[in-house]
């Protein structure tokens, strides 16, 4: 059984059909690609799961529970975490008070400790300004601040969503290798980007979003080489 | 694209009408000072006195700043009826002390017999503006900024009325307290005692506050909530019930707040809130709404500027009962924030970092 299902789901903001009946499936461990354009629904699939939006339809089963009975501040309980589009971090808290809030939903002092820590290893960047106030943070120190942040919840699942955003290319490749690190740590992860190229290549499988729908799902080296993606999503002709 | 000549025109005459106010207030502080100080009419233990009781005065509109501040910063919504908790405070406060006076409890433990009916008013100003937002606040969350105001307004109202429904329309006399009675002789000057009470009540309550908002996991969820909402969510963090608490510690403080105005002026009425009310506002944005230190600082200034400003400026350009144009003051210092800066005191590095 899958760790997460979702199933079916329409979302709607106001009477805008963002979802058409949306289904996919995430197994424990792996890393899967949600790409496709702007407009897709991406982020409206992520912020679904999390909870943010609640869909009108559908079912969403995370470790064999219903995740839709769960508002969104309860669902980071369960395990999923997620890095917001844009990033989310709180300009006006330091670095170390983002990453506590972060750990909000834990209470054992050890295990935030040692989440702390397990950040300030995979971006020492952070370590060197704990005390600064994230607002002051340049893009690429952001995202690391959400993305740590994010894992001071301990989660089973991690849903990124466009972490490459605005970074330059250096920066983009130390966030990627990073979320293999994660993954190898045992985190299953679903990764939503506009770079699909980027996305494809460290994924195991993908699915490809249009207009709300699911066009095609495989295997992210048979998306890869898919003419249809190529020439979509990868800028190949 | 170009102004046409017309709206540069208008451009130009409200720049100069603006620098003319500018000039004017100006000119009047200046003049007004420079005579006042000729003509010598106040000795310097009296300005002294100004000074203290315009500390004492600006930490009540302090605390009852805090509480417009914290929620306009979690909402950004302005909550008109927070002049009211802090009448209700004042009246739960005056019950309990009169009752305690009447036991002979005050004279044999005034400490206890100033700390319990603070206690009290607290508790009644948390538990009614609790109340309030769950009925007349939450349930408009989503609409837009208008709507949770109009119903803001109406809280007001609603609780004025119904405790001059309950109590009636006149003035209840608070119990005073025998031991705050007189003078302390500090650095050999006479300060009335209820005034350092007061002030000092007040410092404790928001150095309490600022430590909780600064430094406890509770404070860090409200900066978090009051920047980004969702995110705070996917923290973990139950965004309501972090800007009900935002509601009761705010109310808490306007209650405690109630207690201390009750205290210094001896009386207790249905109506009481909507002028210190009003102040504290224009404390909170004199200080840079939203911004906590900012509200302490704004509800000093205007404590000082309202108790030294009447004497200070206007009596030397021979106002006579100067003093009675003390509300003229504190609002001439909101309007001139609010054209010339108003972002607030300290309200420069909060515009930055929100851009």
């Amino acid at each position: 059984m899958p760790l997460l299902q979702v199933e079916n789901i329409h979302t709607y903001y106001g009477n805008i059909h963002a979802l058409k009946g949306l289904s996919l499936h995430i197994e424990q461990g792996e890393i899967v690609t949600l790409i496709g354009g702007n407009g897709a629904g991406k982020t409206t699939t992520l912020r679904t799961i999390s909870g943010l939006l609640k869909p009108r339809e559908g079912s969403i089963t995370y470790d064999g529970k219903d995740l839709l009975k769960y508002p969104a501040h309860e669902v980071v309980y369960k395990g999923i975490s997620m890095v917001p589009e844009g990033r989310g971090i709180f300009a006006r808290l330091t670095v170390t008070e983002n990453l506590e809030m972060g750990s909000y939903s834990r209470n054992d002092k050890n295990e935030i400790q040692r989440n702390m820590d397990r950040a300030f290893t995979l971006f020492p960047r952070l370590k060197e300004r704990r005390t600064q106030l994230a607002g002051t943070l340049s893009g690429g120190e952001q995202q690391m601040v959400a993305m740590g942040r994010a894992l001071m919840a301990s989660p089973r699942v991690l849903l990124l969503d466009e972490p490459s955003m605005g970074l330059a290319p250096v920066l983009v490749e130390l966030i990627f290798d990073t979320i293999q690190q994660i993954n190898k740590e045992g985190v299953t992860i679903l990764l939503v980007e506009q770079n699909a190229l980027m996305a494809l290549s460290i994924a195991n499988r993908g699915y490809v979003l249009q207009t709300g729908e699911i066009v095609l799902t495989d295997k992210a080296e048979k998306l890869k080489n898919d003419p249809t993606v190529q020439k979509a999503y990868l800028g190949i002709e | 694209m170009r102004a046409t000549f017309s709206e540069r025109l208008v451009d130009l005459a409200v720049n100069i009408f603006l620098w003319g106010f500018r000039i004017l207030i100006v000119a009047i502080i200046i003049i007004g000072t420079f005579f006042t100080i000729r003509e010598g009419k106040y000795t310097s233990e009296q300005w002294i006195d100004f000074i203290v009781f315009g500390i004492s005065q600006g930490s009540i509109y302090a605390m009852i700043a805090l509480g417009y501040t914290m929620v306009y910063g979690i909402l950004r919504m302005i909550n008109f009826a927070h002049g009211d908790i802090f009448m209700t405070g004042a009246f739960g406060a005056y019950f309990t002390a009169t009752w305690l006076t009447k036991a002979g409890f005050v004279d044999a433990n005034p400490f206890l017999g100033l700390l319990i009916p603070i206690l009290v008013a607290m508790a009644v100003s948390t538990l009614i503006a609790v109340l309030v937002e769950r009925i007349a606040y939450r349930p408009l969350r989503g609409a837009p900024q208008l709507v949770p105001l109009i119903s803001a307004i109406g809280a007001s109202f609603f609780l004025e009325y119904a405790f001059r429904g309950f109590f009636g329309p006149g003035k209840y006399a608070y119990p005073p307290i025998k031991a705050l009675e007189g003078t302390w002789e500090i650095f050999g000057i006479g300060i009335l005692k209820v005034q350092v009470v007061v002030a000092i009540s007040a410092f404790i309550m928001m150095a309490l506050l600022y430590f909780v908002v600064m430094y406890t996991k509770i404070g860090k969820a409200m900066r978090a909530v009051s920047e980004n909402k969702d995110t705070a969510a996917l923290m973990g963090i139950d965004v309501n019930r972090i800007i009900v608490t935002t509601f009761a510690i705010g109310a808490a403080l306007a209650g405690a707040a109630g207690v201390l105005f009750a205290l210094v002026y001896r009386q207790v009425d249905f109506f009481m809130g909507f002028t210190p009310g009003v102040k504290a506002f224009t404390a909170a944005v004199l200080g840079g709404i939203g911004n906590i230190p900012g509200a302490m600082v704004g509800g000093l200034v205007l404590g000082v500027f309202e108790s030294v400003g009447p004497s200070l400026f206007l009596e030397g350009l021979g106002i006579t009962r100067a003093y009675q144009l003390k509300d003229a003051i504190a609002y001439t210092m909101l309007v001139m924030i609010l054209l010339f800066r108003p972002q607030g005191i300290l309200g420069e590095r909060l515009s930055k970092q929100k851009a």
